[in-house]
């Protein structure tokens, strides 16, 4: 049964096996030149943390000037730069790698019984580029900070701002290479190095997911690199593509702009999806109700991510007939949406559910998603868009899907793979705790938003009307149990790295190829290696097909 | 093409020896070098696409301003490096074809021509941007075009060439590497991708140049 | 205002339109939530670890119409929504006849109104409850956005292009008017207010406001803030031609023309520098085309008109007029 082998995997554990990839050498150097995907994920687990900070203390400043409705904390300059930096480090250098390169590194040779990425080499330089643009933006944060906002909106950014433009569309050109190589890597790996046995739709989803989110960032990012060229071009040698005195369209900006920065949430949410069908079908131990919706759910938000880009720019003066079909495709987005939604629904009826801490924040996830989802229809329905559009309630929806669900999924795939990463297990108590925390701390946090926004209040602003400062307040106070929520699990995650109990290969009785490796894994991953002779998720006990 | 597997021959190279221990076979490894390549160049030309885009727009929204721009390029050595990079093209196809023969010399041969045509192309080209700073077709200040959308086309005349040119020069690097390799490795050379992987990059840079040639040179020349 | 807002205030017809289909939207958003929130506790219940339950698989017919179900009533629930806000756009596609039109344009940091009547106002705009009122879009730096929450309107200030934007105010009253793009240093301070007069009280405003009062005095701010104070004023050096006393006089041109400085002149001089340039000087004026808008060119040539007098000699400003060199 099961339940035995659970209990047992619970309770025991075998102790660390002798060879693990991280005693397989020994000093930085044998760290920082490492071509093993798994050393490659821990190395970005190191940069994205920085990240995370960085880009956490520039929110929390955020928060606490827009406490009270005067500018009194920063300047304006100052504020300006604080959420400039927010967006620019948040969305590059944190959400977009986030799960792909961390978990999705670690987890994708393991997960289709590969002993590496197809190409080892390109993965190590992908951290390097990934490193060296995020000092850049440092260095562009130390030196007087940038003052666009992350979308740097021309002409205010090729011809007004006085900050540092250039430094920040270069760090984040740079970013944008790393990102495309791990995402070339990825491709060629699915299509080349799964196991023998291990066909398409014998895939996890967290690998088609990706898969998916690698399409992509395939397609997206280089417009996104022509854009920053030539935004770096207009300011270093003055070639005024975007600029309105010479004629040229700051529009057109806007187009080629939102065509990435559109899928790229797509590009965040997609692997969040896949770590939470993960963490869903292995704690109801019930195979994912409608695997084969769910893989076109992802392929089919993945396309039309593509296509909606246009409603971002409801009321920029784009032609009204284009919002029209604009408007229509964004729509659409609703019905892979609500397959992903209602399937993990599903997937609980005949479960047999356990409420750990994996499982709690896959239910936030999902929580989340809906809510942000859901809002989603409201911003693509042109009346309702043109009044919200640029205010909090603006800012509420995207960070209910990029900063809630995302990071929600990923804390969460950090605690179903930690015993895999690192061998240990936490304390599941604490980790319930900081579950619940987060979902509570969020809502807090940015509920209020969608009511500011729908009364009006402006992004962005320094300072604002009086009348708005209730929902600000209790937007800040929401915040700081945010943070805490936040950083609680690197407390007693890093407690458990020393004291935390050993795991077994398979803590959780999960499904999928990386259990079968030792905990955690050899350098080579798998000592023999795996033949698939099924589908995924095989949880049902009675074992046969559903 | 020179990617079957079974066009390598056995007995004139040691599988083991050349294959990264994280593929399963060698077949799979070439495939693996030829497929990143492909997804590569697909990312190019959505790099390129948000050129292509910008000067669409313009060029509709200005159809006139941007002909009678384009007639201060200099189709003379527009055409000229057409020719030089074609040719160029020819010779990296060449290469590949021969890569297999016994000897590795007239796929040398073949490969340094094409790098030297590829320099040639670089070569006319700094001749030309002289040529064009020399008379101020520039869109930045101290042009000698009048303000406006005459000096958008050539924004996009130094933005798209200027990029072009950067990718040139990385291929004549790659080239250049590949050269050395067919003598210094080549064992590695005949049981891998490398040499068609680096020619594939080759030929898309060239692709890109038979788009910018009509765009930058031949709009305008009808009347 | 309460202490707690919840909803703003609606003082347009769009502003009723707009929030009926949110609250619709709202009603059917909160049920689907409530539902998936209901079956996912239903089933954590029910289906929690260790009570027995029947776990067997479920027939593939359930499976394929339940998903089959879901999907489709979902992208219809999304045709209708999808259509019915449409219908609600595009009933406001086409701007209105014989609206108040209005002339406003954004610049780093403020609002500026112009009424037909030649009434200028600074980050307040003044219109008659119960009219049509269209504005037309200007800006002169970078991209702001013109937004009425009361009136549910938002509307980009694109540089290079005009935009509008029409509304009908509902009620009298004073309402709150953001800039909603991120224009810069002090995004935050482009606010204002739009005052909603009952018609009568509205044509005694526009009478109080004495026409093209502080026309000459913006331009004279344009003079100095586009900087053609640094080379036209006497005191900064030769550069370029003295501008006092100048209009109505003739001019000597650098091909030997003599031409009158008439306002056609005048706006040519500002708008295409290079066409008639001022024998003596060299052609280093900078084009305005794309700088000035009509508005702001009217104000700068009714500064020069104030200009009167005597066109000044000296060493800084040459004379330039025709009639004294021959």
């Amino acid at each position: 049964m099961t339940m035995a082998t659970e209990s047992a995997a619970f309770d025991g554990g075998p102790p660390a096996p002798a060879g693990s990839y991280l005693t397989a050498g020994r000093g930085i150097a044998s760290w920082l030149l490492t071509r093993d995907h798994k050393r490659i994920a821990l190395l970005y687990m190191v940069t994205l943390t920085l990240f995370f900070v960085i880009g956490g203390v520039s929110a929390a400043l955020v928060r606490l000037e827009l406490v009270t409705p005067q500018g009194d904390l920063l300047s304006a300059d100052g504020y300006n730069q604080a959420f400039t930096l927010h967006g620019i480090v948040m969305v590059w250098f944190f959400l977009v790698p986030l799960i792909p390169v961390s978990l999705g590194n670690f987890l994708l040779p393991l997960m289709i019984g590969a002993k590496d990425l197809a190409f080892p080499r390109l993965n190590l330089f992908s951290w390097y580029l990934n490193a060296g643009a995020g000092l850049l933006v440092i260095y562009a944060l130390v030196a007087g900070g940038i003052d666009t906002g992350w979308t740097f909106y021309t002409p205010f950014s090729t011809v007004y701002s006085n900050s540092h433009v250039f430094l920040a569309a270069v760090a984040v050109f740079v970013a944008g290479f790393s990102t495309i190589a791990t995402a070339l890597n990825f491709v060629v790996t699915i299509h080349l190095l799964r196991a023998p046995g291990l066909t398409w739709f014998r895939l996890p989803l967290f690998v088609w997911a990706l898969y998916a989110t690698s399409l992509m960032m395939l397609l997206a990012t280089p417009v996104l690199a022509m854009v920053l060229v030539l935004i770096a071009l207009e300011r270093v040698a003055g070639i005024p593509i975007f600029d309105p005195a010479q004629g040229g369209d700051p529009l057109l900006f806007q187009h080629l702009f939102w065509f990435y920065s559109h899928p790229a949430v797509y590009i965040m949410i997609l692997p969040a999806m896949g770590v939470v069908t993960e963490l869903l079908t292995c704690f109801a131990r019930r195979r994912v109700f409608g695997y084969r919706f769910m893989v076109y759910a992802l392929l089919g938000i993945a396309a039309v991510g593509f296509l909606v880009w246009g409603h971002h720019m409801f009321t920029s003066g784009q032609a009204a007939y284009a919002s029209v079909i604009f408007s229509m495709l964004s729509f659409l987005v609703a019905v892979p949406s609500a397959i992903k939604v209602f399937n993990w629904t599903a997937t609980f009826y005949r479960g047999s559910i356990r409420f750990t801490s994996g499982m709690l924040y896959g239910l936030g996830f999902v929580g989340l998603f809906t809510m942000g989802g859901l809002t989603g229809l409201f911003l693509a329905a042109i009346p309702i868009d043109i009044h919200v559009h640029d205010t909090a309630f603006i800012v509420a929806h995207f960070h209910y899907i990029m900063v809630g669900a995302v990071v929600t999924a990923f804390y969460g795939g950090l605690h179903f793979w930690w015993p895999k990463i690192t061998g240990r297990l936490y304390p599941e108590g604490w980790a319930r705790f900081a579950a619940i925390l987060m979902f509570f701390g969020f809502n807090l946090t940015f509920f209020p938003q969608f009511i500011l926004g729908y009364l009006g209040m402006p992004r962005r602003y320094h300072s604002y009307p009086a009348e708005f400062q209730v929902w600000q307040v209790l937007s800040s106070g929401g915040s700081a149990v945010l943070a805490l929520a936040y950083l609680l699990p690197m407390a007693y995650l890093a407690w458990s790295l020393v004291w935390g109990r050993r795991a077994g290969a398979n803590p959780w009785g999960a499904a999928g190829l990386e259990w079968r490796a030792a905990s955690p894994p050899p350098e080579h991953n798998f000592t023999d290696e795996p033949v698939v002779d099924g589908p995924p998720y095989d949880y049902h006990p009675q074992g046969g097909p559903t | 093409m020179s990617s079957r597997p079974d066009s390598i021959r056995p007995d004139s190279i040691r599988a083991d020896s050349i294959r990264a221990g994280h593929f399963p076979d060698l077949p799979r490894q070439r495939l693996a070098g030829e497929l990143g390549m492909w997804v590569f160049l697909a990312t190019e030309i959505l790099f390129f696409g948000g050129l292509f885009t910008g000067y669409a727009v313009y060029r509709l929204q200005y159809p006139d301003a941007v002909t009678e721009a384009a007639r201060h390029t200099d189709v003379l050595l527009g055409s000229v490096n057409t020719f030089l990079l074609l040719t160029s093209s020819l010779l990296v196809a060449l290469a590949v074809a021969c890569q297999d023969r016994p000897g590795l010399r007239l796929c040398r041969l073949f490969l340094g021509g094409a790098i030297a045509l590829g320099l040639g192309f670089l070569a006319v080209k700094a001749v030309e941007y002289h040529a064009d700073l020399a008379e101020g077709l520039v869109p930045w200040p101290g042009s000698s075009l009048p303000p406006g959308p005459q000096r958008l086309f050539f924004a996009f005349y130094w933005a798209m060439t200027g990029v072009h040119a950067v990718h040139m020069t990385v291929g004549i690097a790659l080239l250049g590497w590949m050269f050395r390799d067919l003598r210094a490795r080549p064992k590695l050379m005949r049981g891998t991708a490398r040499l068609e992987v680096a020619g594939l990059y080759w030929h898309f840079v060239d692709a890109v140049w038979i788009f910018l040639y009509p765009l930058l040179y031949l709009v305008g020349r009808a009347q | 205002m309460t202490d707690l807002p919840l909803f703003p205030e609606a003082a347009s017809a769009v502003a009723e339109r707009t929030d009926l289909l949110f609250l619709i939207l709202l009603a059917f958003a909160g049920a689907i939530t409530l539902l998936v929130a209901a079956l996912i506790t239903l089933f954590s219940i029910r289906y929690r670890q260790g009570v027995r339950r029947d776990r067997g698989p479920l027939p593939k017919v359930l499976r394929r119409e339940v998903e089959l179900g879901w999907t489709l009533a979902t992208l219809f629930l999304a045709v209708i929504i999808f259509v019915w806000a449409v219908v609600q756009d595009l009933g406001f596609l086409k701007p209105p006849d014989e609206a108040l039109e209005i002339e406003v344009l954004a610049k780093q940091w403020m609002w500026k109104v112009r009424h037909p009547q030649g009434v200028r106002e600074i980050n307040s705009l003044h219109v008659p409850r119960g009219r049509d009122v269209l504005l037309h879009l200007n800006s002169r730096d970078v991209i702001h956005s013109f937004y009425l929450p009361a009136f549910r309107v938002k509307q980009d200030v694109v540089p290079g292009r005009s935009t509008a934007l029409w509304f009908r105010a509902e009620r009298a009253g004073r309402f709150r008017l953001f800039c909603a793009e991120y224009c810069g240093t002090s995004h935050s301070q482009m606010t204002g207010e739009v005052v909603v007069l009952e018609p009568e009280a509205y044509a005694r405003w526009l009478a109080a406001r004495p026409s093209d009062d502080g026309l000459a005095a913006e331009g004279r701010a344009l003079f100095v803030g586009l900087g053609c104070a640094g080379c036209h004023l006497p005191a900064n050096g030769v550069q370029a031609p003295a501008l006092a006393g100048l209009p109505g006089r003739p001019v000597r041109l650098a091909d030997g023309r003599i031409v009158q400085a008439d306002r056609r002149y005048l706006s040519d001089a500002i708008l295409r520098p290079r066409a008639e340039v001022v024998a003596g000087y060299r052609p280093i004026m900078p084009s305005y085309a794309e700088v000035l808008s009509e508005g702001e060119l009217s104000a700068l040539l009714a500064y020069l008109e104030t200009l009167g007098g005597q066109p000044a000699g000296g060493a800084a400003g040459r004379d330039i007029t025709g009639g004294e060199d021959r």
